[in-house]
């Protein structure tokens, strides 16, 4: 294999020796770039953004902003106006469901989600829906995680107001087509919602080209701080939307009786808002961009396809979803006859390697395919090859550590 | 088989349950649930003039939870209510790191699963079955 990258970027690596991560869909470690910026934004700049009007006010609120023009330019947006800071993926789903959703979903519509959502693109909108009187529908998949354009059309009725996919599956890693998904939407008059959660961290996102209505993903699945978060939406759908949460910041005047709200984007960002994140979030689009995404999928991908077919060699191991390696994009979900999946991760634990187990907060879709939980392998471009065979090695033995014979 | 990463005892009773079976004789039975782990056993009781006479459960989950309902069975099988609440007392000691070398005795089998008070995630695992049972002596066998 071909250059390997080493992890010295990465503090967390010397600080655990050995420690093999592989559950970056869960959140990724972080470059020392982006943790230098964020401190040096507590350090040398930080004063309550987007209020004050002294220097260090101005500077707060000059990389708080500019982190949102490299929000901007990262995922292709005509307009800042269209960039939202939030928590996290969940908490722009939810901003969506909450202030979209309340406004114009009624009695009878229908909103469509796809069975392999996330618990946080599936909840906003089953409250939604329970609330208002609407229906919703899934959209299955077939058992190796594909949707496909007949399905969306069938499924979709005059009623569905909306859709909403996640871009790649935290389970599946598979890259839905949500451009022709949109196409197909948008003709027949439902918005779309994407889920970019797990696909903005690796692959070359463009909103404009997608053509979807809003895309949500957070910074800390992106080598970038916990607690921000990016929701974008479409100008004039933001434009239309009341505001989410009611506060300060968010306002142009308030009277006593009443109060006129602030310009996009900032009509969605009530209260002191996460400048020290957003800096930090700054820095990791930036690390991104050096590295270029040809060069993360190159290295994602290699190292996919090793585990893939390491781990199609190894007997009792069932992969989840595609039977190819490229549609997985780093992301491999899998059972092991006879051992169930916190046995898996203890046993993994114990060999200082990092991996999920459980239903991925995906339960919807675990019913569907029949298991009652899985494990998980997920990988970043950081990972190396020796983080693979050291995975592999472990599945290897893992059924004769549980008193199998093999 | 050295490589028992559990230990044999814990993946011996997984893996060859004494107990894993229906019970037509049973009555009382009760389910205990982890939702988050997706643990789930049915534990049955067959108590007569307060003695747990015979005793089983179904259901499927991680190995912790699984061998640790098995050998709870194996051990109040035979005794009286007192003494399984007893028992269930000692094991909650000994989950929560508590136990002294005399009590880790009387759990013969069970103190294999001690290690598992230095696995927080694994915790409510190994103590779904005990749980589970206590919920039975507390209804169905008359509270004490
Ligand atoms: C596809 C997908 N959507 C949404 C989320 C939620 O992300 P967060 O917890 O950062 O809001 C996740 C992460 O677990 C995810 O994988």
């Amino acid at each position: 294999m071909s250059n390997y990258f080493d992890k010295r970027d990465f503090p967390v690596f010397e600080r655990y020796k050995g420690l093999v991560y592989l559950d970056n869909s869960a959140t990724q470690q972080k470059p020392a770039a982006v943790l230098e910026r964020a401190e040096r934004y507590y350090r040398e700049e930080n004063a309550n953004p987007l209020r004050g009007l002294y220097e260090l006010s101005v500077k707060a609120t000059d990389a708080y902003e500019n982190a949102r023009e490299a929000v901007r330019a990262f995922i292709g947006a005509k307009t800042v106006r269209e960039i939202v800071f939030s928590r996290n993926a969940t908490e722009s789903l939810n901003l969506i469901a909450y202030s979209w959703g309340r406004a114009n979903i009624k009695e009878g519509d229908e909103i469509l989600v796809a069975i392999s959502e996330h618990h946080s693109d599936l909840l906003p909108w089953q409250i939604l829906c329970k609330e208002k009187g609407a229906e919703l529908k899934y959209l299955e998949c077939d058992e190796e995680g594909r949707y496909t354009a007949e399905g969306l059309r069938a499924a979709l009725s005059p009623r569905t107001k909306l859709f909403a996919i996640a871009q790649i599956s935290n389970v599946f890693g598979r890259l839905n087509p949500i451009k022709k998904f949109t196409q197909i939407c948008h003709d027949n008059g439902t918005l779309i919602v994407c889920d970019g959660a797990q696909s903005v961290p690796h692959t070359a996102v463009d909103v404009q080209q997608l053509g979807v209505d809003f895309l949500v993903f957070s910074g800390h699945k992106m080598l970038g701080p916990m607690g921000i978060g990016v929701l974008y939406g479409k100008e004039e759908l933001l434009e239309a939307m009341p505001p989410f949460l009611y506060g300060g910041e968010m306002i142009d005047t308030v009277t006593r009786c009443g109060a006129s709200f602030a310009e996009l984007p900032h009509k969605f960002e009530a209260g002191t808002v996460n400048a020290g994140g957003a800096a930090g979030l700054h820095a990791a689009i930036d690390y991104i961009n050096e590295l270029g995404f040809e060069e993360i999928e190159r290295r994602e991908n290699e190292l996919t396809k090793l585990a893939f077919e390491e781990m199609q060699a190894i007997p009792h191991v069932n992969i989840i979803g595609a039977k190819e390696w490229q549609e997985h994009h780093g992301i491999l979900t899998f059972t092991v006859e006879g051992v169930h999946p916190h046995d898996i991760a203890a046993i993994f634990d114990a060999e200082n390697v990092a991996i999920r187990a459980g239903h991925h907060c995906a339960q919807p879709l675990h019913q569907f395919l029949r298991v009652a939980s899985t494990a998980r392998m997920s990988l970043a471009f950081y990972n190396d090859e020796e983080d693979i065979r050291r995975f592999i090695g472990v599945l290897g033995t893992l059924r004769r550590k549980m008193g199998y014979d093999g | 088989m050295t490589d028992n990463f559990y230990g044999e005892v814990l993946t011996d009773h997984n893996l060859h349950p004494l107990h894993k079976h229906d019970l037509p004789t049973a009555t009382c039975c009760h389910e205990g649930v982890n939702s988050t782990c997706g643990d789930d056993i049915v534990l049955n009781l067959e108590i007569k003039d307060g003695i747990i006479v015979n005793g089983s459960y179904t259901g499927s989950g991680c190995a912790i939870s699984q061998a640790s309902a098995d050998i709870m069975l194996e051990l109040v099988i035979g005794k009286g209510l007192e003494e399984a609440r007893h028992l269930n007392e000692l094991f909650n000691k000994m989950i929560h790191g508590e136990i002294n070398d005399d009590e880790l005795e009387e759990l013969e089998e069970a103190g294999a699963l001690q290690n598992v008070s230095k696995m927080p995630a694994r915790v409510k695992c190994a103590m779904l079955g005990w749980r589970t049972m206590e919920t039975l002596l507390d209804s169905e066998g008359g509270a004490p």
